[in-house]
């Protein structure tokens, strides 16, 4: 096989100068939090660096992680981010399709074992020896275990493979599994959402491909510089939830007044994701910026904490469907209707006690 | 009047003094039969008082933590009083909300402490005698009393085996809950380069998706709740209707016992 080319050489093949690949360079900088002293380090390392291979596979999944990427913010991405990594497979993508296809991941393994980035979309079903979701004649689960024995290192694209998702929701027919429980020796990175957001996608494999490692990563295995804080910690309406000034229902004077929406169920306090800094759609906004409260979709069974549109969880247990407060304050009534029927019946027992004791005085 | 004996204490019949409390009786307060009464009296000194003091921080910070702990779950309805830059409703019921679980941890360390220097009756809250069986057939004597299947209770100086049982069971386990999740979630504000993250990220951690862990602590709060309720009933009603003092007892420290049966 050909030496693999460098990003720069990939990006000056396509016609990208040198002014805006160094323009790139900045941007993916300042993305990943670093100071302009990054910038040459960055520009270095893609100027040298042969090209990551990245084997992208997909399994339950919708594709709007491959559609989420493909729309990278900044100028450059459309050309460079498919570049930038050598993407060796991915059936969405790629031209060929059937065997070749697969004959191209094979290859693909060969060329770079133990040396290639595994990046799954979606998760694989486990019920039924994985027959729910089926590929090339053979259950996602073991093309999965297949292409990641021989994988560097495994990114999870989305809240599928990383927690499951909506085919993972209650009660989960086909039992969807996110990857790292099914992949355990090796090295996982989690980029949840529904989508994850373009540029934290890019950002995290730039980071990669610059540092020669993973990103630092967070207790839940995120990369830390776009999942440590919530939505709520960088939400621009945040002074209205520090004021008590709240969307009582949806379009009312508070809701045009762009108010904040934890009261109409805002997931935002309980959601750690970029969206409220790097935004979506090249920064031009986010759900609660369009006046629509965060769903959670980076977060783990997003789709099991009850209704979008409710700040309390619905709790769905030994058959009931209630929130917190409702069960609570149904114990809390029977709790008082108990006592409140004790205390008349310790008044009888008592005034019956006294009548016995007088008897028996009166008998004495 | 006062040549007799008075170091002869006054449960004992004293041929010396017949008429004892001299002055009670010129009120009227201190008849024969109050006297006969009088000497039935034992008291025992059981809540030192940083058990007492304990008890009445915890009733306050617990009163201010599920008022504004329900209101941080439903926030009461948007008020305008001025820009969102000058007004801190919410923040101030959150403030509350935090400041009352600092001052109720603390105490709660600080009672745990205690429990090693106090007297015995400091220990009680912080085990239960799991395996002796003669503990459990007390507990449901106790309940059976509750049930009024039994005429009368028996006499206790510190908790009975039923509201030991409920004391270790909400206060011990229940509030060490609320305190852990408590700080898990109040972690997540102060970010994860906190102490509390620190120290509680594992809680985090462990539940995933802290939309969890805010429907935990909200369950919580109902059960603890449901425990002030059933607490107060029972203490009022002991106090009336036990052989034993309840509520003066949580304020001085002394248990008095309004019979002297040994059993």
């Amino acid at each position: 096989m050909a030496q693999i080319e460098t990003f720069y050489d990939v990006m000056r093949r396509q016609g990208i100068t040198r002014r805006s690949f160094m323009k790139y360079c900045s941007l993916t900088a300042s993305a990943l939090g670093l100071g302009p002293a990054f910038v040459p380090k960055i520009a270095h390392a893609m100027e040298t660096k042969p090209r990551t291979p990245v084997i992208w596979i997909n399994g339950l999944e919708c594709t709007c992680c491959s559609e989420s990427f493909i729309r990278g913010a900044h100028p450059l991405a459309k050309d460079v981010v498919l570049s930038m990594i050598s993407l060796d497979y991915s059936h969405v993508l790629m031209a060929a399709a059937g065997k070749h296809a697969l004959d191209a991941m094979e290859e693909a393994i060969d060329a770079h074992r133990g040396n290639y980035i595994l990046a799954v979309e979606g998760n694989p079903p486990l019920n039924e020896d994985g027959m729910f979701c089926f590929q090339g004649g053979k259950p996602f689960v073991e093309k999965l275990r297949h292409v990641a024995k021989d994988a560097k290192a495994i990114i999870s694209w989305g809240s599928c493979a990383s927690y499951g998702c909506v085919q993972a929701a209650a009660p989960n027919p086909t039992r969807a599994t996110p990857v790292h429980k099914v992949i355990t020796d090796k090295p996982i990175i989690k980029v949840p959402g529904c989508p994850p957001i373009a540029e934290v996608m890019t950002g995290v494999i730039t980071y990669m491909l610059t540092f020669d490692r993973l990103p630092p990563l967070d207790r839940q295995g995120r990369p830390a510089m776009f999942y440590s804080q919530r939505i709520h910690d960088k939400c621009y309406r945040r002074p209205h939830f520090d004021a008590g000034q709240f969307v009582e229902q949806w379009d009312d004077d508070y809701a045009r007044k762009g108010y904040c929406l934890y009261k109409v169920g805002c997931k935002g306090p309980t959601t750690y994701n970029a969206c409220s800094t790097v935004r979506w759609n090249e920064g031009v906004s986010f759900p609660i910026q369009s006046g629509h409260g965060c769903i959670g979709c980076s977060e783990d069974g997003f789709w099991d904490q009850g209704s979008f549109y409710d700040r309390l969880t619905t709790i769905r247990q030994f058959g009931v469907e209630a929130t917190a407060d409702q069960i609570g304050l149904a114990a809390t009534g029977v709790v008082g209707a108990g006592i409140a029927a004790h205390i008349a019946a310790s008044a009888l027992k008592r005034a019956q006690k006294k009548t016995d004791d007088n008897r028996s005085k009166e008998e004495v | 009047m006062t040549d007799f004996r008075t170091d002869t204490p006054i449960h004992i019949p004293n041929p010396d003094a017949p008429t004892p409390l001299e002055a009670a009786r010129l009120t009227g307060g201190a008849r024969p039969e109050d006297i006969e009464s009088l000497r039935l009296q034992a008291a025992i000194y059981v809540y030192e008082a940083p058990v007492r003091i304990w008890h009445w921080v915890n009733a306050a910070t617990i009163t201010v933590l599920i008022i504004t702990g329900y209101l941080i779950g439903s926030p009461p309805p948007t008020m305008e009083i001025a820009e969102a830059t000058d007004q801190f409703l919410f923040g101030y019921i959150r403030f509350a909300h935090f400041a009352a679980g600092m001052i109720l941890t603390v105490a709660f360390a600080a009672r745990i402490y205690w429990a090693f220097v106090g007297n015995r009756h400091a220990r009680q809250l912080f085990y239960i005698p799991f395996w002796r069986v003669r503990w459990w057939k007390e507990l449901i004597f106790e309940a059976r009393w509750y049930a009024f299947l039994e005429a009368e209770p028996k006499k206790y100086i510190g908790h009975n085996p039923l509201a030991h049982f409920a004391m270790f069971t909400f206060i011990t386990l229940g509030m060490t809950f609320m305190i852990i999740t408590g700080f898990a979630l109040y972690a997540e504000g102060a970010g994860q380069d906190s102490i509390y993250y620190a120290l509680f990220g594992w809680v985090i951690e462990m539940v995933s998706n802290t939309q969890r862990l805010h429907t935990l602590h909200h369950l919580g709060m109902w059960a603890i709740t449901i425990f002030a309720i059933i607490h107060i009933y029972a203490a009022l009603r002991e106090d009336i209707m036990s052989r034993q003092s309840m509520l003066t007892t949580i304020v001085s420290g002394w248990r008095t016992f309004k019979d002297n049966r040994v059993e």
